[in-house]
């Protein structure tokens, strides 16, 4: 039920996600911030069960942060990215987290976007959809997405496609958290 | 079953000693002196850096390390020792952060620290860790903390400390001596009880020294050689001076 949404610029990557926690017909609450900050350039959306999306995000995070702690050397964004799926396809066949993501991050001046799901597929992608909001908005990404496009424009892009689901999609998702990560770190768009 | 008798390797001494954990006590005592001394909002830890050989990175010896982003630890003893401890403790770090959802408290951390280090002396097939600890960082009022190990496992919290090497006694106790017995200290005055407590054994001055600051909510800095080096002719001055005067007073007298 999760909507995700990435696009990676020119040295920035925008993550947006709706904020809604629901099970059934009920809902629970509707201001949960998806979007996990595994270190300070890098970011993950997650959509799934709001408990496997916590524990996976946050195991996650705290081995990243343990990895620099040891080697003092942060993980790069397609390290991380690798890492990441490899913590997926080994619990594939244990207990699998059912968690699908797009993660982002920004090293040395350069973005990158990777798409990952809990099978354990990793793809680098420039722009990406997670969820039914996917069905909804992959044409208008594909439309609308430059090479070299502005920040600005990414965001903008990105507002498009939660006005597209908003306009067509079935579940009411009013609130998203969009989140842009740039050389200077990440900072939350309201 | 023989065999699970030769395992344990601390045991009691007839008049009560564990020889192991003393001789590792002694490997402390062999290593190079580190001070940490606690300020009014910051805290400085020193350690002592022995001449590295010619052509070896002096940056690859490490001796003031960073457990968790509020967490640092300074060593005395075996460097080899230091190093699995130091990773159990991140390990430990990152794994309350994980099941607690919050930083573990510096008093945690000791506590870990020492609890591994005393099941080092207590279990079969274990050798004591050759390492004492001090561990610098802020409490959660955000008031500093300074807290030392053992290789027995005990730990104690202080306001300025000196552990490893032959003279840790009389490092901590001109610690004593010069540790302001009310109001505690600025961040200069800090800096130069500590860098006058390491000039007790260290010779040559700021070269051989390394000395870290840790503030509140900033990354940790360590000193650089020309600020060091500031610091330590600012104590040679004013020895100098100390002495003229004695003398000049002494031929008063006289």
């Amino acid at each position: 039920m999760d909507s995700l949404f990435g696009v990676a610029g020119d040295g920035f990557v925008v993550l947006a996600a709706d904020a809604q926690v629901a099970r059934s017909i009920l809902l629970y609450q509707n201001d949960l911030d998806k979007i996990k900050e595994l270190d300070s350039h890098k970011m993950m959306a997650l959509a799934g069960p709001q408990a496997d999306c916590n524990l996976f995000g946050e195991y996650i995070q705290k081995n990243m942060a343990l990895y620099e702690l040891n080697n003092d050397l942060r993980l790069s964004t397609k390290a991380a990215a690798n890492y990441i799926r490899r913590e997926l396809a080994t619990a594939l066949r244990k207990g699998p987290y059912q968690v699908n993501m797009l993660m982002g991050g920004v090293d040395a001046g350069a973005a990158a976007l990777y798409w990952l799901d809990y099978l354990g597929t990793l793809q680098p992608v420039k722009y990406g959809a997670q969820g039914y909001g996917a069905a909804f908005t992959l044409s208008l990404l594909d439309r609308s997405y430059r090479v070299g496009m502005a920040e600005a424009d990414a965001v903008e892009l990105v507002r498009s496609c939660i006005a597209a689901l908003h306009k067509r999609f079935l579940i009411a998702q009013p609130n998203f958290v969009i989140k842009v990560v740039d050389k200077d770190g990440i900072r939350v768009l309201k | 079953m023989a065999a699970s008798y030769d395992r344990a390797i601390t045991v009691f001494s007839p008049d009560g000693h564990l020889f192991q954990v003393e001789y590792a006590i002694e490997a402390v005592k062999r290593g190079s002196s580190v001070v940490g001394v606690r300020a009014a909002d910051m805290l400085v830890v020193g350690v002592e850096r022995r001449a590295t050989a010619k052509l070896q990175d002096p940056r690859t010896i490490r001796k003031i390390v960073k457990v968790d982003a509020h967490l640092t630890l300074a060593f005395a003893g075996l460097t080899a020792d230091a190093r699995v401890l130091i990773d159990k403790a991140r390990l430990e770090a990152q794994s309350y952060r994980l099941t607690c959802e919050d930083a573990p408290s510096l008093e945690y951390m000791a506590r870990f620290i020492a609890r591994t280090q005393q099941k080092y002396t207590q279990r079969g097939g274990m050798r004591p860790f050759g390492v004492s600890c001090m561990l610098a960082g802020f409490g959660t009022d955000g008031q500093p903390q300074l807290y030392q190990t053992d290789p027995a496992g005990t730990h104690s919290a202080w306001k300025a400390n000196a552990i490893g090497g032959k003279s840790s006694k009389n490092m901590r106790e001109f610690l004593e001596k010069n540790y302001p017995t009310e109001g505690g200290l600025d961040e200069a005055a800090a800096v130069k009880l500590c860098i006058k407590t390491l000039l007790e054994v260290v010779d040559s001055g700021a070269k051989n020294m390394e000395i870290c600051l840790i503030r509140r909510d900033t990354p940790v800095e360590t000193m650089s050689d020309t600020d060091m080096a500031a610091v330590v002719a600012q104590i040679e001055a004013e020895a100098e001076e100390a002495k003229k005067a004695s003398a000049g007073s002494s031929m008063e007298t006289s």
